[in-house]
This record gives structure tokens, sequence and C-alpha cells, in this order.
């Protein structure tokens, strides 16, 4: 009986073997699969079991977390939602990440390594980071204006600090509420359904992600090539171009809004918008140097990532003469972001110097240790700085002595560019009012503020928009804005 | 057919001699390995509540003191009681009780509408109680030899009555009275366990040595039908109730129980191996034919189906998920998502909650938990001298070793899922009370085998 009983108690060791082996199987070799499964909801869990990390925008946070006590617990808050949503983005249980909230999403959920005090430190623990905070460039009092300006008119304001590349407002409207979208209930899907439904494209960020037609100001990249290739030598030269222009190899023919464009000055074209006459200069500059000027102000560019990306603009690469007349104009197959003429500008200010934008100054973790800054930003010379210093004058003048007016302001000397951009078939559609800037305080060394703006307002009776009646008074807004803080 | 208590017609071969020098008695092993199960148990309590709400939970004293007393009660009805009983059977038994009740009470924090711990505390005092009664009146375990037939019967009748009240999620293994809920299968298994015993420690040689060889050149020889006759009419009654009952593990349990204790009184390999064989065609046959149970061998085989056609992670997929997500060294109490398996999750998963949060070095501690209780259970029967107390422990060691693997593998994907308590661990008062009588017996059993001849001379002296 002994050995049977020993035996018996084999077989028992051996169920305890089959446990143990299958136990490791499961918990060691197989676990990873285990953990990937799309069906796990443990990473979800994880991801909102914890206040997210908030976003700043001149020192205050303009995001916060709620516990709602839930499976996922906490849930995104937003302060000003509507204002902040096209920097922010939305952080939703359901429907993901966007924008900043996507883009810093490891920083802000806490799980970026580089949160970890130790690197390893929280595979040892097992802990979690409380979420890291995301310090953005954003100057409130300039969204504030932008927003205000744009009221409910549909557009988009971008603003940089031209030396530096930092984005110091970003609007885009009509906007929507982020917060609605943060939880997981019935009417999260019932605001995700509306919002996308909703004809103004609310949760389209203008600003980044949509590109339009720049027109007029599209002038700025045309007159740099120009003066930089030396096709214009003196601007005050009679630039000998008929008016009307028909175009090359056509028999279509291009005519002004004003007169005296006639064998006009670039002076005098730029400050009154003389279509013909940069129709002309770009051809006369040609494709080649008009696609690398282009290209060096940020053009054909698919990697803009301010860290979230930014829908490419457009300026042709194959063309015949008569579309790189119309392209120099800013129409044919010429697109471009807000973000995009809110550069040019810039580099315009900035010595033909492009400043890579950002958005995002600092990361830190949740006490307070920088995590990152960012860095140097890329650089690229678009123009001269010679051509910059003659294109801020040419600025200078649209808005003390041509379309522009609307945009001074006492205390600074603001340059612009107006433009209203035809669109749709046959150019039906409503045009969209541009208009593109940069503002200095007398007392300053160099210009401290760009700004880019765009309204197009399908409710506006046409002709009545117009880049220096819509869009310049916002601009004018945005910039004293800045200008006020900074002096 | 008599059952005769004590009788052994022959001893077999192997048998030990009597031990020559007296065995300590370790009551004071037992009292401090109980007062560290005790601590652990609270201990975890703790770690719960630090984790959950970032404080000692305020019933950690009274939680403590509860376990520490019953613990304590116990202790003292062993001193009194059974002094050479094992020292680790009753400390591991309170260690995985307590275990248990962290557990639960952690699942509890998930679920504050539905609350089972206290109940547990109570179905585990009231078990301690009956361990100390069956201590304090079961002087001699070869006693229960005589009660074999009353006890078989009083199993059917156990087994048979959830037929006369309604199923629970399937299974018709519940009886409710006055608003509690039994389940009578859980005590049937003792009194088995005590009849197979008996049954086959009287009858043992008759079925190994009498009958008829059918091959020659083999040696499979089938016993005379009316040796085996009433054991098999036995088990197959309690095996086919539980099948109308739809109690599988309990059944597979039955089987494992009835093939270790006959290989172990008769040493018939050949016959093991057919009714394993027949078992096997069996288990086969049911797999097929039975929806309830092709349920479960078709979940076993893909955990990930319900998944793939869109209704979401099953139990057996959200447990997989528990103990993957506790790796090697487990989220730590009160921090694992192991709620997420739903119905059942305190008791047939209780062991993904811990395989998730102790990971797998706390599970492979629970698992060597069991074995020892098995092996001290195997011990005893390798030290009794009477063949019914010897197949006794060996039964009560094996239902519970049984017990462990087939829910284990189970809810760990090693074997088709059959529903069952994990034994202290669960959430499950008829449970939890089995066990204590179980653990209570195997005492009983140990201070037999390790109590000297003259012990009664020497305390009388």
């Amino acid at each position: 009986m002994t050995t049977y009983i020993r035996r018996a108690a084999a077989l028992c060791a051996l169920l305890l073997v089959a446990l143990l082996v299958n136990a490791t199987r499961v918990q060691v070799f197989q676990s990873g699969a285990y953990d990937d499964h799309p069906a796990n909801r443990r990473p979800e869990i994880a991801r909102w079991s914890q206040p997210r990390g908030n976003i700043l925008v001149g020192g205050r946070p303009v995001t916060g977390s709620r516990d709602t006590g839930e499976q996922l617990r906490y849930e995104r808050t937003y302060r000003d939602g509507p204002l902040y949503a096209p920097v922010t983005g939305f952080a939703s249980q359901v429907y993901g990440t966007t924008l900043l909230e996507h883009a810093e999403n490891p920083l802000l959920d806490g799980s970026d390594p580089l949160l970890s005090f130790l690197p390893l430190w929280n595979d040892i623990t097992r802990d979690q980071n409380p979420g890291g905070e995301v310090v953005t460039t954003i100057d409130a009092a300039a969204q504030r204006a932008a927003y205000r300006g744009l009221g409910a008119r549909r557009g988009a304001v971008v603003a940089l600090e031209p030396a530096s590349g930092r984005v110091l407002a970003l609007v885009s409207r009509p906007s929507y509420d982020p917060g609605l979208l943060s939880g997981n209930g019935p009417s999260v899907a019932r605001a995700w359904a509306r919002l996308n439904g909703a004809a103004g494209k609310p949760m389209l960020n203008r600003a980044v992600r949509q590109t339009y037609p720049p027109g007029s100001t599209f002038k700025v990249v045309t007159a740099a090539a120009a003066l930089d290739a030396g096709v214009v030598e003196d601007v005050d030269a009679p630039t000998r171009s008929p008016d009307p222009y028909t175009l090359p190899g056509t028999t279509t023919s291009l005519s002004n809004e004003v007169d005296g464009c006639e064998n006009a000055s670039l002076r005098y074209a730029f400050e009154w918008s003389c279509n013909t006459v940069f129709a002309k200069l770009g051809v006369d500059v040609g494709l080649g140097t008009m696609r690398d000027t282009a290209r060096a102000f940020g053009f054909n560019d698919p990697g803009v990532r301010i860290p979230f990306s930014v829908a490419p603009s457009s300026f042709d690469t194959r063309m015949d003469r008569a579309q790189l007349a119309l392209s120099s104009i800013g129409q044919f197959d010429t697109r471009a972001t807000p973000l995009q003429m809110a550069m040019v500008t810039a580099a315009v200010a900035n010595g033909g110097v492009v400043r890579a934008p950002y958005l995002v100054e600092r990361t830190t973790t949740a006490d307070g240790r920088t995590v990152a800054t960012a860095g140097s930003p890329a650089l690229r010379q678009a123009m001269t700085p010679t051509t910059a210093r003659r294109l801020r004058e040419l600025m200078l003048g649209v808005v003390t002595d041509g379309t522009g007016g609307n945009a001074r302001f006492r205390g600074a000397a603001v340059g612009g560019k107006t433009g209203t951009a035809q669109h749709g078939i046959g150019n039906s559609g409503t045009p969209y009012a541009w208009f593109v800037g940069w503002a200095q305080s007398h007392d300053a060394r160099e210009p401290e503020v760009a700004v880019a703006v765009v309204v197009e307002d399908a409710d506006a009776v046409r002709g009545e928009i117009s880049g220096g009646g819509d869009a310049a008074p916002v601009a004018r807004d945005v910039m004293r804005a800045v200008l006020k803080r900074a002096g | 057919m008599t059952i005769k208590a004590g009788t052994t017609l022959a001893a077999g071969p192997a048998d030990p001699s009597p031990p020559a020098v007296r065995l300590p008695r370790r009551r004071g092993v037992e009292f401090s390995l109980v007062v560290v199960a005790v601590l652990l148990s609270v201990y975890g309590y703790c770690a719960v509540g630090l984790a959950k709400n970032g404080t000692v939970p305020p019933g950690a004293a009274d939680y403590g003191a509860g376990l520490g007393v019953l613990a304590l009660l116990a202790h003292l009805a062993v001193r009194l009681r059974a002094p050479y009983a094992d020292p680790l059977l009753l400390p591991i038994a309170v260690l995985l009780n307590g275990l248990g009740l962290v557990l639960i009470h952690r699942l509890d924090l998930e679920t504050p509408a539905d609350r089972a711990a206290p109940a547990q505390l109570n179905w585990s005092a009231l078990g301690i109680g009956l361990f100390i009664v069956v201590m304090v009146l079961l002087r001699d375990h070869r006693v229960l030899q005589r009660y074999a037939y009353v006890s078989v019967v009083g199993a059917l009748v156990l087994l048979a009555l959830p037929i006369l009240f309604p199923p629970v999620n399937g299974a018709r293994i519940w009886v409710r009275i006055a608003g509690f809920s039994l389940q009578p299968g859980e005590f049937a298994k003792v009194l088995l366990a005590v009849f197979f015993a008996g049954y086959l420690a009287a009858n043992r040689n008759a079925l190994a040595y009498a009958g008829r060889r059918i091959w020659r050149f083999k040696r499979l020889q089938l016993p005379t039908g009316r040796v085996l006759g009433p054991i098999v009419t036995i088990w197959l009654l309690s095996v086919g109730v539980l099948v109308l009952e739809r109690d599988l593990g309990t059944s597979l349990l039955f089987f494992g129980l009835f093939v270790i204790l006959l290989y172990v009184a008769t040493g018939r390999t050949g016959w093991i191996a057919v009714g394993m064989l027949l078992a096997g065609v069996g288990a086969v046959a049911v797999g097929r034919l039975e929806p309830h149970v092709h349920v479960r061998v078709e979940d076993w085989l893909h955990p990930f189906a319900s998944i793939e056609a869109g209704h979401g992670p099953n139990q057996l997929a959200q447990s997989l998920f528990a103990f993957a997500a506790g790796g090697l060294l487990g989220t730590g109490l009160g921090l694992g998502d192991s709620i997420l398996i739903g119905f059942a999750a305190k008791s047939d998963f209780i062991l993904a909650t811990a395989g998730e949060e102790l990971g797998l070095v706390g599970l492979s501690a629970i698992f060597l938990l069991y074995a020892l209780l098995v092996e001290r259970g195997y011990r005893t029967g390798l030290a009794l001298r009477d063949p019914f107390g010897r197949l006794l422990a060996i039964g009560l060691a094996s239902i519970i070793a049984l017990q462990v693997f087939v829910i284990a593998g189970g809810v760990t994907g090693l074997i088709p899922l059959t529903g069952m308590a994990m034994p202290f661990l669960a959430q499950g008062g008829s449970s939890v009370v089995t066990n204590w009588i179980i653990v209570a017996l195997l005492m009983r059993l140990s201070d037999s085998a390790r109590r000297p001849y003259d012990d009664a001379r020497e305390t009388g002296a």
C-alpha cells in the first residue's frame, strides 16, 4: 500500500508541476501577447487611472481633470475650451486624442519614460508617473483678441514671434468645447455626431489643417523672389507691365481691381495689389526660382510639426507659364495654411530667416522638473536680409498708403499685405479675405509679432469681403495685444 | 458483506513498522506559524487599503482580531484534543482562509453594492467552529468506518437534494433555505471519501486477489461483481446525479477520488487504466453531446472566439488577461483590474485576482501551500497503520489536490473550465465549512499517526 500511496503522491506532484508550468506560460511567456490584445481594457483603464497632466497658457492651466469614480476614472476638463480648442485638441475616452493632447500624450498621461526619476525605475517599482505638464508659447491676450476679433465669422488667426518661431496665437472659428468629448457616455456620442455633422466644421483646425488660396498675400513671396533674383532692382522703377495682362500662351487677359497698374513700380503694385504686375513678375522670375523661394518659405514641406502635424501648403512644381502667372498671385493651385502665411510674414520681419514654428515652450514633470525645452529651431534663409528690409518697407507702405490702413494702430510700426482670394468653380465661391502683417513698437529693435488672418464667410455678400476690410482689423487687435504685453 | 472496524485481512508488504521513538508534539511551532499566518493576512488587508485609499483600513484591527481569535481557538482545541497532530496543517488553513478573505474584501471594494467578505468571515467562523467540534467529539477516526454506509446514504441524499430546487446559472447545485444558499455537494465530498475509504479498507483484498482473469498473459483481472458492484454503483449514482445537475467539476473530482483510492487500496494498475479509458470515452461523448459541456470545451480551445464574434472577451479570456497582467511580480494587492472578469470573480475566478495582484511568484506560493497541505495528508496516510485511516487520509488530501488542479487548471486555460471553488480561497460558505472539516479530519488522522503507542499510559501516569 505504501508504494501505491507514493505513486499517487507522484501523480499529485505531476499535477502541481503542470499547474506551475502552465501559470509560467500565461504569466511570463505569453503575457505580452495577452497584454497587447485589443480586447484587453487594462491599458485604457491605466491611461485614465490618474489625472492627466495639464496644458498651460501664460502660467495657468487651461485643462483639468475630474474624478468620475467610474472604471475609466479621470475625465478631461477644459477651461475656456472653445478658445483653446485649436491648441489643446481633445482627449476623449472614446475618440482618442488630437493636436497637443495627441502629440504630447505620453507625457500628459505619464507613460513617457523621460518622466521617470531614473531610467527603468518604473519597471522595477511598477509605478505610474503622474502626468507631466506642457507649457505652451501661447499669449493669452493675443489668443483672446484673435478669438474675439473673428467673432461669429469663419476663419483662422495665427500669430508668431518672428525672431523665435513661437506661436503666440492659434485660433480657428467656429470652435467647439473639447470637454464635450472627454467622457464615454451617450452624451459624448451625441456631441461627436453633432460636431462632425455641423455645417461650420467646428472641429476643423483652420489655422493649421486647412489650406486656402492665399491670393494677394502670396505677392510677398513673389516680390521676395523678384528682388532676390534681381528681376526688380529698384522698387520705385517702372516694371514695364501691361494692363490688362494676357497670360502667356493664352488669350485670357488678367485685369486689376484698381487703376494705375500699367507699368507701375513694384512699390505701387505692392501697395495697391496689382495682379498684372505680379503675374508678369512671376513669369519673369521663372518657375525654378519661384519654386525654390516658395520652398524656402515652407511650401511643399509635408513634415512641418508644431509639434502636431500641419497640413502642407503647396506651390505647384510643374506648370506652364500661364499657370505660373496665376500661381504667382496666389491663385491656381497655390494653397497655404494660415500658419504658412504667418511664417512668410515672420521671415520678412526677421531679416529673411524662417524659424520653424513651435507651440510647446517646455515640458515638465508634475512637480516642475523640466523634461524638455524647445530647442533652437531649424533655420532657413528664405531671402537675403537686404530683400527682407526692402519688403518690410513695401509692407509698411501697404498700411500707411495702401490697402491695409485698417491694420494701423498707435505706438507701433505696422507692415502688412491684404489679400482677397477667389475660389470655387469659375471663382463663384465667396472670396476669402486675408491679411498678413507684422508690428514693431517704436522702441523695439525688431518686429515682435507676425500675424496671418483669414476670414471665410459664406454668409457675407460678395464684394464686401476684402482683406483690408475684414481681416486687417482682426490682425491689428492681435498685434496690439502682443505689443501691449511686450511693452 | 460486513465492515468491521480495524479489519485488516493482511498487512501490505511495504507497511512501515511502528515508530520506535516518540515524536515531538511541535505545538509551539504550530502556534508561531498560526501567528505568522494571521499577521500575513492582516498585512494583506492593510496593503489593499493602502493601495485603494492611501490609508490603513479602519477595519484592520477588527479583522485581525477576528481571524486571530478564531485561529487561536482552533489551536487550543488542537492542543487539548490532538496534541500530536501535524503542526503545518492548521497554519496553512488559516493562511489560505485569511488570504481568501483579503482577496474577497479587495474585490468587494470594486462592487460596493455586493459585499461578500463579511459573510465569508461568518462562514469561516462556522467552519472553524465545526473544526473544533470535530476535534472535541471525534476521539478516534476509526469510529467513522462504522458509519460508511450511513455516509453514503447521506452523500446521495445531499447530492440529490438540489434537483428539487431551481437551477442557478445553468447548474442545479444550490439549495436555498431561509435566505441561505448551500451547496450540498461540497459536504457530500467528505461523506463519499469516508465511504470509499471504509468500503475499500474492508474489501481491498477481495478486490485485489479474487475474481476472473480475462486475458491469460495480461495481468488484467476483473474482481468479482459481488465486491465491485456496490462501489461502482455508488460511484455511478453520484456521478450520474452530478451530470443531471450539470456540476461537471464535482463529477470529475469524484471520479478522480474513486480512481486514486481504488488504486491505493488494490494496486491494480490494469483496471485503473481501463477505468480511465472508459472515462475518457465517456468524457469525449459528453463533450460532443451535452451542449453545456461542449461550450466549455470550445471556450477552452478558443478562449478568444467570443471576441472575434464581436461579443467582447468572455470570463476565461478576461481571466487569462488578468493572469498575464500580473506577470512575474504582480501589480500589488488592490492595484489590478481582475474585476473585469465580472460574474464569479470572487468565487470560481478568485485565483485570477491572486495571479494578477501577486504575480507568478505569489501564485506559485499559493500552489505550494496547497501542495504542502496535500503532502502532509499523504504523509499522514503513510504513517498511519490502519487501512481505513490511510485511505481516508489519502482520500481527503486527494480531494484538495484534485479540486485545486481542476479549478486552477480551468482558470489558467490548462483544462476546460468547470465551476468549482478554490479551497479556502474562494467565496462560498459550504466550501469553506467543508474544507475546515477536511482539515479537522486530517488533524485527527495525523494525531493518530504520530501518537506513540504508550501515550495513554504515559499521560495516565
